[in-house]
């Protein structure tokens, strides 16, 4: 006989097979979800979810779809939540110390209550990329802040106000755009291309019948 | 956590391990592959498979799920929509929020044009998110286009379209340089120098990747962009049809507010359709890897309104899905891992097959090895071979997986299973519809004017079997293609009365054929709902 957990979503009590994840209990549960369910392979961040066990005061935050259930599960979802998005021009815009200041000046109403750490779904340290952001270490914030899948629970929780994945989002692109050196091989390769210089050779391969492209392709050499 | 029956046939594995470092299985012969395609993959069957019965492509094959969407009558059948009526109106309408839709986003927007980016979920809900690996491009002095077209060429069984291979390999050094430009977190050296890899069927170093998480950084920084440049974005907003005008060309949409179930009608003087794939209607019955919303949508659309499909009966299931534990079932275990140096072991601890023959083909040899050779480790979900992960650590040392796969890392740590230590437990998915709507070299449709697509949703780029890293290319450069040649033609482009004909023409050939199903389509979503006494 299948194992059963009692779980409760919007406060509602189900019993679903103990081996489903949250997000397939609910459907189990009879949720057609259209909010709350993307990606279904933690990438995404759609599947934001809050859960405390019956008579623990302890509160969970994890991404839906990659938890599994347990009994006595009280289940909220958090399918969406406003984030501050600030609009820049990249182009425009350079890693500066006061960067973060200008576009995320809340950022210094933190209080240190590490609430975003505590409710990051997955387990990144938020408060420090935030504090690397303050500092304007956008290289460290850069990669501290890079798992993200901006569920948003760490904004939802911050009494700052602050919206944390915009912020490593941008501490990001500043930093793939400015800090790490630009790719001088790849910038050199697309132009060779659009002077033609690769035309002949293509049109050459292209000319090949498919039996001569058989030939090619099983005796091709394979870089080690 | 693996169950205890698993952990017994991890000794296997342990046991070879130190003999199998340093060494590669051999690769197989052009006759083995074949021979192996033949015997067990899904698209070299004909199970699973249906004949379609209406439309451009009447006669030919199709997965049975996806016949059944094309014989199957619109979501707007019966309805009475008054047409003249506008809830929006823009020059591009871009059908889907993924990869595809946010390139041809940005070039359309660049181009002059104004454009509205319309999303069933939200932007970036797509497969372009879940794209790990990488993506390819040939800009290193020790490889070429040419070389390029020659592995994505034979790799796709030479079926490819080659003006669209030739436009993707050529195009691909310029797509890395962009990305580069906006800011997305590729790996490398200090120098700036790009870190490339192997991958599956891929003859030279040419993966270029962010960690393992490619796609969702690449996706992150299109959505950033497309935010700031300002482009129009509607989410939780579907197309259900394609709108012509009286002389056939492309002239709109009928959306529908997925949380209200309103519907709304967009026109457009073009548009691009950017819908991606069809995972989650499980053809032959294989798990997915795909987004919640891959159902195929842009191709039911397309197909309605005239466009032909294009290699529509091949579907990439993809070699490495997760086979334990349950809750994981059929997610993406990355090539990169193989890319890395794990191998693919049975349950007597023998590496059965190189790591990077191409996908396909290794789909067919685990395949195999799971219900032919019976070497595979019974599952609570069925079947699964082992991928040696720990090996990448012992090749390149420790703190490698921490550092290139730290997603997959999380993934399996969540529960229990420490891929640094414990190889993982694997058996095919089904990853990637090869096939899709056919477009001309410049990302329009020969059949329906003023129509693009990019993405997923076309066939033809890849041929009969996808490369590693060739979609994440492919999504750039064909959404960049069709969003500044879809901007251009919006410029010039007249358009008249609007219509949905079409759809009342196949809806009439439709009860001629007697075809006759019990959907209505495009599904927008799969139906995971185990109650199904419900009003769907």
């Amino acid at each position: 006989m299948q194992e059963m957990a009692n779980v409760y979503f919007d406060g509602k009590h189900y019993t679903v097979p103990s081996d489903l994840t949250i997000m397939t209990a609910m459907e189990y549960a009879g949720y057609a979800l259209i909010k709350g369910c993307g990606c279904r392979h933690g990438f995404c961040g759609a599947c934001a979810t809050i859960y405390r066990i019956a008579g623990k005061n302890a509160l969970h935050f994890v991404l839906a779809c990659q938890t599994q259930v347990e009994d006595g599960m009280h289940v909220a979802t958090l399918p969406f939540f406003p984030l501050d998005k600030k609009t820049y021009n990249i182009g425009e815009i350079r890693p500066t110390d006061q960067v973060m200041a200008e576009f995320f000046p809340e950022i210094f109403a933190c209080v240190a209550c590490n609430s975003c750490t505590k409710s990051c779904s997955r387990s990144l340290n938020v408060m420090q990329y935030i504090a690397y952001a303050k500092r304007g270490d956008l290289e460290q914030c850069a990669h501290a802040s890079f798992d993200c899948v901006a569920c948003g629970i760490c904004a939802a929780r911050c009494p700052a106000g602050i919206s944390h994945p915009l912020v490593g989002l941008l501490a990001r692109r500043l930093t793939g755009k400015y800090i790490m050196p630009e790719s001088q091989h790849t910038k050199a390769r697309a132009a060779d291309i659009a002077e033609g210089k690769f035309d002949a050779a293509i049109d050459e391969m292209m000319a090949k019948s498919i039996d001569e492209m058989r030939e090619l392709y099983n005796t091709r050499d394979i870089e080690k | 956590m693996y169950l205890p029956h698993m952990l017994d046939f991890i000794k296997n594995v342990e046991a070879t391990r130190a003999a199998r470092l340093g060494t590669e299985p051999p690769r197989m012969t052009a006759e083995e592959k074949q021979a192996v395609l033949n015997e067990f993959h899904p698209d070299y069957s004909d199970n699973g498979f249906d004949t379609i019965k209406i439309g451009p492509n009447t006669g030919q094959k199709a997965p049975k799920e996806l016949c059944e969407l094309l014989h199957s009558h619109s979501k707007l059948t019966g309805l009475t929509l008054d047409l003249t009526r506008t809830d929006l109106e823009t020059d591009v309408l871009i059908i889907g929020g993924g990869g595809a839709g946010a390139a041809a986003a940005i070039e359309a927007h660049h181009a002059g044009a104004n454009v509205t980016i319309v999303t069933k979920l939200r932007m970036g809900d797509a497969n372009s998110m879940m794209a790990e690996g990488g993506v390819q491009a040939a800009n290193k002095d020790t490889d070429s286009p040419q070389q390029h077209y020659l592995d994505a060429f034979g790799g796709g069984h030479f079926a490819a379209k080659p003006e669209l291979l030739r436009r993707l390999v050529m195009e691909g050094p310029d797509a890395i340089r962009w990305l580069d430009d906006l800011g997305v977190m590729f790996d490398k050296h200090p120098d700036g120098t790009m870190i490339t890899t192997p991958g599956g069927g891929i003859s030279r170093k040419r993966v270029h990747a962010c960690a393992d998480y490619t796609g969702a950084e690449i996706m992150r920084v299109l959505r950033d962009e497309v935010a700031g440049l300002g482009i129009d974005v509607i989410e939780y907003t579907a197309a259900l049809e394609l709108i012509l005008d009286e002389s056939g060309q492309a002239a709109g949409a009928v959306l529908m507010n997925m949380l209200t179930g309103q519907y709304l009608i967009a026109r457009a003087k073009t548009v691009i359709i950017a819908t991606g794939g069809a995972g989650r209607m499980h053809y032959h019955g294989f798990p997915t890897s795909n987004h919640y919303g891959a159902t195929a949508d842009g191709l039911v659309m397309a197909y309605r309104a005239g466009a032909n499909l294009l290699y529509q009966d091949t579907i990439q299931i993809h070699p490495t899905g997760v086979a334990h534990p349950v809750q994981l079932f059929g997610a993406l275990v990355t090539e990169k891992v193989r890319s890395l140096g794990a191998m693919l072991i049975n349950a007597e601890g023998e590496a059965f097959v190189h790591p990077l023959e191409t996908r396909d083909v290794a789909c067919a040899v685990v395949l195999r090895e799971c219900h032919a050779h019976n070497k595979g480790i019974t599952t609570p979900s069925g079947h699964g071979v082992w991928l040696d992960s720990p090996l990448i650590d012992m090749i390149h040392g420790p703190g490698t997986i921490q550092r290139s796969i730290p997603g997959m890392l999380r993934m399996m740590l969540n529960y229990d299973i420490d891929i640094r230590t414990s190889p993982i437990l694997i058996y095919p998915t089904f990853h990637y519809q090869n096939g899709g709507i056919e477009i001309e070299t410049d990302g329009y449709t020969a059949a329906i004017p003023n129509l693009f697509v990019a993405g997923e949703a076309v066939g033809g780029i890849h041929g009969r079997n996808r490369l590693m890293g060739n979609s994440m290319l492919d999504i750039i450069v064909f959404g960049r293609t069709a969003g500044k040649n879809a901007a251009k033609l919006a410029k010039s482009t007249a358009i008249g009365r609007p219509t949905i004909g079409h759809i009342n023409t196949y809806t009439e050939k439709l009860n001629e054929t007697g075809l006759t199903t019990n959907i209505l389509s495009p599904i927008l979503l799969p139906n995971y709902v185990r109650n199904v006494n419900k009003q769907k």
